[in-house]
């Protein structure tokens, strides 16, 4: 099996609520001062998939990310879960795109890659939340999508997805290659072994620029962008929580009660 | 571009009547019509739905398209994706909206680059811009940290709208609307998946979508033992049992009870929060709720920022004291 997992690098999106600030001027989130990025935490789950199938299978997997500034320790964090080369699309000229010309340098950069049966995306990025990239790579391949997956398997040259649904989860099974976006359903992913740390500082990533996969420039980054961000803003919150206190905790929670009887809430 | 007319939804039929969200898709359509003098169709696809478009036409389409063929059956993107951008490209609409459900995720961003245009997605605003005529969407992002803005130049403008975001219109038996069918002419060949299997989650009781209560645990429950109390207290208060992300990724309990972003989206009268920090993704799925309840033993928890009442304290001595009081007070 050869599998590309597409890794986006991001803002901790565990970072405390009360860290994250934006810059109204240039409608862009300032980076809380000592938090350092992570990888979108859908895309290590699609790590986390492909490594599966390569436990079971065996194969070989590629990560791919796009961005500029990507720390090194950062995207190279698949590589020490047991992924094999990291391909950085790693320049100014990607950046600041929508879903489609990222999705678009992407795919560009897969048909270079060349060989491929399942691509892996996480189901949204922390950042964007907006969960478009995987489908628009699929559609511009032209290779079948499964989205949202708990659960992937390679049965006899298809592979088998569990699907989260509202109110359970499907199994579903696609012709290969496809891509598959994977949701948190799928479990923890491994933690980076010794080893594994060792073989990926040995590793360098390799760095690919617009013309090295035949992009349009202008269907790339800002440049090829379908939708504009007008604005970015934090919503304003009102908070004005009446507290109920008591004797103890029990009482309360007895003048809780009573209080959401007494206001009909209850 | 003056030739997209009018506003084609996106409806889901769920065990043969419109979805809940169609009905909200409905409701938001009706308004955006009013700002640009045009007219709501509504697209149904699946096997065994046509009875839907006398329901859509009651909750506000003028025209409603039918794709009703046995390939349909299943939602598959790719029969499903086809089939939208026939209809789409026969009626030429000017706005496309669609759920931010399982079906509509996948769908609408999947059918925005099919038909060269671009969609934003789980939208809980949408408006017209007075001089442009073009959609602007709000839609949370950094997990619900954050809201964006977004507008497109590119036709049929499209969005996915998140649940209980936008309100159905009071449905009206006696409008009347045009129904037409369409052949979907698919070829079984093209469609690469296949549902193997549709395996549903068991819940009892109240549907935690349809509850007017929801009482939900958090990180802070610590273990599966202590959803227990909290579904005897949702059983009290006639409601269902919720919980933020990180005890459904524990196993503590099922992942469909999940209130949050990727989760369910929740707007019940009363929402009881305990042990519950408040994250952003958290906040998305609930927030629409009209009075949240928090209890947490962190007075500094976000939560409190959003709750219209609070105890602060062990969730361990408060739930069962509050328990107690409320059977007591209303005879429970």
């Amino acid at each position: 099996m050869n599998m590309i997992v597409c890794v986006k690098q991001v803002p901790d999106p565990e970072a405390p609520p009360a860290s994250f600030k934006i810059d109204p001027a240039t409608n862009k989130v300032v980076p809380p001062p000592g938090v350092p990025p992570v990888i979108s935490p859908f895309d290590e789950q699609a790590v986390e998939a492909a490594l599966r199938i390569k436990d079971a299978k065996g194969g070989k997997i590629s990560i791919l990310s796009l961005g500029i500034g990507l720390l090194r320790d950062v995207v190279k964090k698949p590589l020490s879960m047991g992924a094999d080369e990291l391909i950085l699309l790693e320049d100014p000229a990607f950046i600041e795109g929508d879903s489609w010309s990222t999705a678009y340098a992407l795919a560009m950069a897969i048909k270079k890659i060349g060989q491929f049966d399942i691509i892996f995306c996480g189901r949204q990025a922390s950042d964007t939340d907006a969960g478009q990239v995987g489908s628009a790579i699929a559609e511009i391949l032209g290779i079948p999508q499964v989205t949202v997956a708990r659960k992937v398997e390679v049965l006899d040259g298809k592979a088998r997805v569990e699907k989260v649904t509202a109110d359970g989860y499907e199994v579903v099974e696609v012709n290969l290659p496809a891509l598959i976006t994977v949701s948190n359903e799928l479990g923890e992913p491994r933690y980076a072994t010794i080893k594994g740390i060792m073989s990926a500082k040995r590793k360098e990533p390799i760095v690919w620029k617009p013309a090295d996969i035949g992009v349009e420039p202008g269907k790339i980054g800002a440049t090829g962008r379908r939708s504009k961000m007008l604005k970015l803003f934090q919503p304003v919150r009102e908070g004005k929580v009446e507290i109920i206190t008591g004797e103890n905790e029990e009482d309360a929670a007895a003048n809780l009660a009573r209080k959401l009887v007494e206001v009909k809430l209850l | 571009m003056a030739d997209n007319k009018g506003i084609m939804i996106i409806a889901e039929a769920l065990n043969s009547s419109l979805a809940s969200i169609s009905k909200e898709l409905l409701g938001a359509a009706r308004k955006l019509a009013a700002d640009l003098g045009d007219e709501v169709s509504a697209l149904v696809i699946g096997s065994g739905i046509a009875g839907v478009a006398a329901e859509a036409i009651t909750f506000g389409a003028d025209k409603v398209f039918i794709v009703d063929d046995p390939l349909l059956k299943d939602y598959r993107t790719d029969a499903w994706v086809a089939t939208a951008e026939k209809v789409a490209k026969q009626v030429n609409p000017r706005i496309i909206l669609a759920g931010q459900t399982t079906i509509g995720r996948d769908l609408a961003s999947r059918l925005a680059f099919r038909l060269n245009t671009a969609v934003t997605m789980d939208c809980i605003d949408l408006t017209v811009d007075a001089t442009s005529k073009q959609l602007m969407l709000t839609k949370p992002v950094y997990g619900g940290n954050a809201r964006a803005i977004f507008t497109s130049d590119l036709y049929p403008q499209m969005a996915t709208v998140r649940a209980k975001a936008m309100s159905p219109i009071a449905p009206d038996s006696a409008r009347k609307g045009e129904v037409v069918t369409v052949a979907a002419g698919l070829d079984a060949a093209a469609i690469r998946t296949n549902v193997l299997q549709k395996v549903i989650a068991e819940v009892e009781g109240i549907k935690l979508e349809d509850a007017s209560v929801v009482v939900s645990g958090g990180r802070g429950i610590g273990g599966p033992e202590g959803f227990k109390q909290l579904e005897e207290l949702a059983k009290i208060l006639k409601g269902a049992m919720g919980a933020s992300r990180p005890p459904c990724d524990s196993g503590w309990v099922p992942e469909t009870i999940q209130v949050g972003l990727t989760g369910k989206i929740v707007s019940p009268d009363v929402y009881i929060a305990v042990a519950i920090s408040g994250s952003s993704q958290h906040i998305a799925g609930c927030g629409g709720s009209k009075n949240i309840i928090a209890i947490n033993r962190d007075p500094e928890a976000n939560i409190f920022k959003e709750a219209r009442f609070g105890v602060v304290g062990d969730w361990k001595k408060i739930v069962p004291a509050f328990t107690a009081k409320v059977k007591e007070l209303l005879g429970r």
